[in-house]
Order: C-alpha cells, then structure tokens, then sequence
C-alpha cells in the first residue's frame, strides 16, 4: 500500500449548490451590451444635431442616474446603478426626445421616467413599462408643443452653437430661433409630402434625436440578437404586422397611406422595435410569446398612425402591450415534457 | 452529419481532455473503508457481520432489506472494524461499517453462486442483480433489479420493446463510461445479452453522444451477431444523459408525467452498470469497486480509477495529491454533482467522478440579482418548465402553488437554467428546497 505523500489541506471547504459552474453571463454584461449596441445611434445623433444633442443625453442619462441613486441613498438600500440597466434607460429615453428640448424638460422626465416608471415598482426587474418611455409619455402629455418641435437636422453651426431653446429658463415658455422643420411622419400625416426612403434608411431627416437612421439601430439591434441578448421575434413580430398593413392599405389608397418601405424607417418604429419594445423586463418570457406580443405592437402602432391623430405611435403601442405582456406570458406558458400526448 | 437530439439544453465546456485518453487503473486500497450501508434509493441493507470479524472481499456484509433494498459486499478482504453510523453525502448519518483492509493480503475475490445466461429465467437473472447489489451507477444509485422488474399492475400496454444502454455521460469532467465503453466492450455486451433476457426486449440501442466516436465505433464492431443491438450516436448536448431527455431525444417517446418509462416500452440503464451485470453475474459475485473520474483544476493526478467502495475521498485526494488551493469539492459532475461538507465521506455505488475545484472557480461568488425576465431559462430547461415563474414564486416561498400549477415534481434538477441565469438566481438550490418542503406537507 503506497503511502499518502501530502496531506490533503485541512481548512473549510465551500458548499455551494449546483450547478457549480456557470455560463458566464451576466445582467451587468447583457446591460454593457446593450449600451455598446446604442453608441452608433448616438454618435450618429451627435453628428446630426450636434452639441444640442450631445447634452440632451448628457443631461438625460445623469437625470436618471442621479435619481436612482439618490433613490437608493434614501431608502438606505445598497446603490443599484452598477448593474448598468439606469444607464440604458438614460440613453434610452434621451434618444426619443426632440433635439432642442429644453433641458429642465429633459431632466423632468429622466426624474419621472425613474421614478415612476422603475423605483416605484420595486426596482430592477419589477418594473411593469419600460421606463424610458414612461419618462417621454409624460413630457407628451406635459409639454406637447414642445416635445413636437423639431430642430432641423444638419444646421451648419450645430457643434458651436446650442439651439436658444435648450437653455431655456425652468418652467417659462421656451423660444425657438430656428424654423422648426416637420419629421417625415408628419410631413406625411398632414401635408402628405414624402420622404425619399434612402434618407429615411440612412438618417439623413429630422426627428427624435436617435430614431432617424434605421441603418444604424438595425445595427446594434442585428448585433444584440447576435449575442443572444435580444428576442429577435420581437423586432420580426412588429415588422410583419407593419409590412403587412401598410401593402394593404397603400395598394387600396397609394395617396392617403404611404407604403410598407416608409412606415418601417420613418419616426420611432426602428428604434422602439430594436431597443424599446425588446426591454426584457416588461416584454413577455417566452419566445412564442415574444412573437405575439410584436405583432401586437405592429397593430397599435398602425391604428394609431393610419387612422388616430397623431402621426407617430409607436410610443404608446409599446406602452399598451407592455401592459398586455403579462396576460400573454399567462397564455404561452411552454407546456412541459409528459404532458403531452406521447406518440408512439 | 447531424445527429439526433431533444429540444432546448446547454453546451457546458467540456472538460473530458485531462482524462478522456487515461485508461482505467486500479486504485489501491485505503487503511480503512467506510461503507455505508445505504448507498442505494430504498431501504438501507440490514449487516450480517459482527465488529471484529475477519471477512474476505466479495463476501457480503449486509442483506437487502426487502425489495428497494440491495445488499452490500466487501470490497477488501480485511476486518470489521466497527459497526456505527457514518456521514452519508447529505450530510445525513446513515448506519455503516468501518473495514479495516488487511495489509499483504491477496485481496481474491470470492465466487458466489453463478447466473448462467443459457439456463437462468428472466426472474433467476433479476434476482442475481439484485443478489450483486447492482444499483444505477450513473449517479441515480436506484436499485437495477427493481427498475427492469416488470410493473405489477397488470396494465398489459407496460412491455418493454427497447433497451437503452445509456452511455451519454453528458456531465463535464466526467469520462468513467467513456473508458468503460473503451475498455470493457465485451462486458457490456454479455450485460446487454442479461438484460434482453430479463427484459424480453426485442432490442437494444446503445446511445452515445457524438464527442465519444471512438466508443461509439469499438462498440459498433464488438456487437455480436445473434443479438440486436445497434449503437446511435446523438448529438453533443447537456443534460441528455438523464433518463427522459434521451429517450425522446433517441425514439421521441415522452413519458408522461408521474409515469416510469415502462409506460413509453424503454427500460434504460447505465452503460457502467450494464458492464458490472456482464462482469459479475456469471462469478456470482458483487459489487466492490466502481470505475470513478478524478479531476478537476485542484488534482495533481487526475484519471479514471477503478476504486474499492468505500475508499474516503480525503485517502483518494491525498493519495493523488491536491493543490493547496484547493476550495470546493463534489461527486458527480460539476452539474448535478453535490459538494462535500467534509472529506471524511466515502466514495459509494452511486458516485460516478470526485471533481476538486480552487478559489479560481469558485472564485468569490456571484451577485445575485433580480430577474430580469430575459427568459434565458425557459429557453433551455429541458422539461419546457418556466424556471423563472417557479422562481419568483419560490422566493415567495408559495411552495404549493410552485407544485400544484406549475410542475414543480417534473424538474429534476439538472441546473441548464442556473447555468444560464445571467441574475445569478440560485434556482436549483430553490427548486429543491421547495420539492422537499412539498415532501414533507404531504407526509405530514
């Protein structure tokens, strides 16, 4: 019998369930990603709109970075922002204002955007609407002419110059030095003048700081469900449902509704399809159910284009089904292994 | 090529390199064996051995207590050092023996009363399985003899057509029915002929995943021509190795729930513990050494060993050395493998690999955080459960609820969706803790 050479250590092992490896991922990891996916967009609204857009998000993401942690302070609960997920919802929620707004408007709804539409609900994972939306609905309802002014895209002096009505003086009305220039949507809506596609594909058009270039949020979206880190059924839902809408009634009516190639890259549907509606938290869990919910979203979003009186829906379409998600996780649990009628 | 699989499931490293080439050797034994004498699911073995009484190894120690039980053998010839309780994996006491190996002993190994292929009814050879303390030696450890004996309520429709020797060994690390396909191909085949015979299966497929193709091939080319067998190879995927996931993954037969596999006609056993049927029952013999993987980043010698019963792990870590480092270990595999609260815990019938982990993989524990509903889990839970839902409800502690509407029974635990949980949920640890609460209601 062979001697024992070295004495196996004697100290206190660890007991951990298993499985005692694991995959890697992780909510800080899927959250950076998420951020890296946007930064084309958001470099891309920097060059359109310049410095204007450059403290938009400046001013929106630490709005709402600065209430989750004030948040956390108060309630004396461990800070939350280091799992990134604020981050995203700052940019997020920059990204669907108009360049131009006034900066005590942008803080407001970071403020509400956080608050209401995360902490209240518990936080992380809790929440019922995707909060950067909940911050725009609210300036939408609070400031309307304001949050449907559009600062044109291009202006020459747009890096050394901010936009007059940035700067403007907490809760006065704010004054617009430039022409406020229609986004295609409504261009469409109201004086039935079209956008040439390519413009809308590539960006080169006014709106909401990061809706314009369906190139680039197709992108970052193309590389997240890539990684596995978005439910590309989402995105597919919403496209579907648009195509198919659209064809009809542009066949029916070429002059009244525009066609399918028009309403996928114009005002927010690109950047609500890829990076709103995809908000893992208030979207269903289940692929299939994933599914339903896009088409859902499509349906919303082209009822209230086509025939309500706003030009742009997307906003709301997203809210509504975000309300419907947990109905349609109830509907499309997976059904499991046995229960099924076994074939044999 | 694409090979047969099931829906959903995960890709863990692997992990099979270190050892996957090293051929079966012979552990020696330790100064003293711990053998518990509950190693099996069921009733503990009843000793028939008295403290200080010299036994030879074969020699059976403790009789089956009834049908769920088997007996347990001697795995060294030596003497019986005390009769007592003794940690079991859980951490639980169970009643076991304390076997002190006579050093310079010869250590043969007795013959028992033979089980003959050609003569022996299907009743004789299930007996003799059951004579051998043959258990599943997957990791289940469920007594053989009770799951190929036919269900007795005389549902006609629950005949066995296929027998499913499963050799997936999808767990990382482990490679012990890899080298047992290997090295052993005749075994297996004189167990398949057994288990055709006790089961009046009219075939028999050897499963193997498609990372073990040298095992797949030696076992093509050592099937005898009278019998029908045939080996599949399936694709490379966590966890197919478990019962149910394979048989659908092989024949697409779900077995419904709360139902054994006899209801979908497959009896499926262990590829090690069909090699252990062809090797012991024509000896008469029983069960005193299982083949084991030693690996894991804090082994100095990592191998497959064939090691007596009962050999306590600290003898085999020191024996093979370990690093200093060393932080965390478990038998099994990584996945469903359960850590040691001590190293003082024998190696039993049930414990296919002893993996050792340092601080580096264990490292300093992961952040938990809330669920974020990405849906990672229901993407690769084999059963098609909702990991999540169980999950948000097991915090809730509604343990009830987990099991009345939402199957909590039909997970077993193979740990893909905690694997995958980029929160960090420790959902296994919460699925069990739940089951065992529901257990414990319904007893009550």
């Amino acid at each position: 019998m062979t001697i024992p050479h070295k004495k196996a250590p004697n100290k206190t092992l660890q007991i951990r369930p298993s499985p005692h490896i694991s995959g890697g991922a992780s909510v800080e990891k899927i959250m950076a990603n998420v951020i890296l996916a946007l930064m084309p967009t958001v470099l891309f609204a920097i060059y359109l709109f310049g410095l204007a857009a450059l403290v938009t998000i400046l001013i929106g993401t630490f709005s709402c970075l600065l209430t989750e942690y004030l948040f956390c302070k108060a309630n004396g609960k461990p800070s939350s922002i280091s799992d990134n997920s604020i981050i995203i919802t700052g940019v997020l929620y920059s990204l669907t204002l108009p360049p131009g707004l006034p900066l005590w408007m942008v803080c407001i709804g970071g403020i509400i955007a956080v608050l209401l539409g995360k902490l209240l609900f518990g936080g992380l994972g809790y929440n019922l609407f995707n909060p950067a939306l909940v911050g725009r609905a609210f300036l939408q309802a609070a400031f309307p002419s304001a949050m449907t002014t559009w600062y044109p895209a291009m202006n020459a002096d747009r890096f050394t110059s901010l936009p007059l009505s940035t700067l403007t003086f907490p809760f006065t009305t704010p004054s617009y030095d430039t022409i406020s220039s229609a986004t295609p949507l409504a261009a469409m809506k109201f004086d039935q003048i079209l956008t040439d596609s390519s413009d809308l594909f590539l960006g080169l058009s006014s709106g909401s700081l990061g809706e314009t270039s369906s190139l680039l949020i197709l992108t970052g979206g193309i590389y997240l469900i890539a990684r596995r880190m978005m439910r590309w059924q989402i995105p597919a839902g919403i496209f579907i449902t648009v195509v198919i809408i659209s064809t009809i009634t542009h066949n029916i009516s070429p002059n009244t509704y525009p066609s399918a190639q028009f309403m996928l890259f114009s005002g927010g549907l690109m950047l609500g399809a890829m990076f709103m509606a995809t908000d893992m938290v208030a979207s269903p869990i289940t692929a299939k159910g994933c599914f339903i919910y896009g088409l859902l979203i499509g349906v919303l979003v082209m009822i209230i284009r086509l025939w309500g009186g706003m030009p742009e829906g997307v906003m709301y379409a997203i809210l509504f089904a975000n309300a419907v998600s947990p109905h349609i996780d109830r509907w499309t649990q997976p059904r499991p292994y046995g229960y099924r009628k076994t074939k044999s | 090529m694409t090979y047969k699989s099931f829906p959903h499931g995960i890709h863990p490293p692997e992990n099979k390199d270190h050892t996957s080439r090293l051929a079966i050797q012979q552990f020696p034994f330790a100064p003293v064996l711990i053998i518990p004498l509950l190693q099996h699911i069921g009733k503990a073995a009843l000793p028939i051995v008295r403290e200080g009484q010299e036994v030879i190894r074969g020699e059976t120690l403790a009789r089956a207590d009834g049908f769920m039980s088997v007996p347990i053998h001697a795995p060294a010839s030596g003497k019986i050092k005390r009769l007592s309780l003794v940690a079991g994996i859980s951490g639980k006491m169970v009643p076991g023996i304390y076997l002190e190996p006579t050093p310079g002993s010869t250590q043969e190994i007795i013959e028992g009363q033979p089980c003959l292929l050609d003569t022996a009814t299907p009743e004789e050879i299930i007996a003799a399985i059951q004579a051998a303390g043959i258990v599943g030696l997957g990791g289940a450890a469920f007594p053989t003899h009770a799951k190929i004996t036919p269900p007795n309520d005389q549902k006609s429709d629950h005949y066995i057509d296929t027998l499913i020797i499963n050799g997936i060994e999808c767990e990382p690390y482990l490679t012990t029915d890899h080298r047992v396909m290997l090295e052993q191909s005749n075994d297996i085949m004189l167990g398949i002929r057994y288990l055709l015979k006790a089961s009046q299966a009219k075939h028999a497929i050897i499963a193997v995943e498609a990372n073990k193709l040298d095992a797949a091939e030696i076992l093509r080319v050592a099937i005898p021509a009278d019998i029908p067998v045939s080996v599949e190879v399936v694709a490379v995927k966590y966890p197919q190795g478990a019962e149910k996931i394979l048989i659908k993954a092989l024949l697409d037969r779900e077995i419904p729930a709360g139902e054994h596999s006899s209801s979908v006609h497959v009896l499926g056993i262990n590829v090690a513990t069909c090699a252990e049927i062809g090797r012991l029952l024509p000896h008469g013999r029983g069960i005193q050494e299982r083949v084991i993987t030693i690996s894991g980043p804090a082994m100095n010698k990592c191998g497959n060993y064939r090691i007596p019963i009962g050999t306590p792990v600290r003898f085999a870590m020191e024996y093979l050395g370990c690093s200093d480092d060393l932080s965390e270990v478990f038998l099994g595999g990584p996945m469903m493998g359960n850590a040691l609260p001590s190293l003082d815990i024998p190696v039993t019938k049930g414990t296919s690999g002893l993996i050792a982990f340092t601080q580096k993989e264990t490292g300093p524990g992961l952040k938990v955080y809330p669920c974020i509903n990405c849906g990672a889990c229901v993407d690769v839970c084999p059963m098609d459960l909702n990991p999540s839902q169980l999950g948000l409800l097991a915090k809730q502690q509604q343990y009830e609820q987990m099991a009345k509407h939402h199957h909590l029974k039909e997970c077993f635990e193979c740990g893909a969706c905690s694997y995958v949980c980029p929160s960090h949920i420790p959902l296994v640890q919460y699925f069990s803790s739940a089951k065992a609460y529901v257990r414990k209601n319904k007893a009550a």
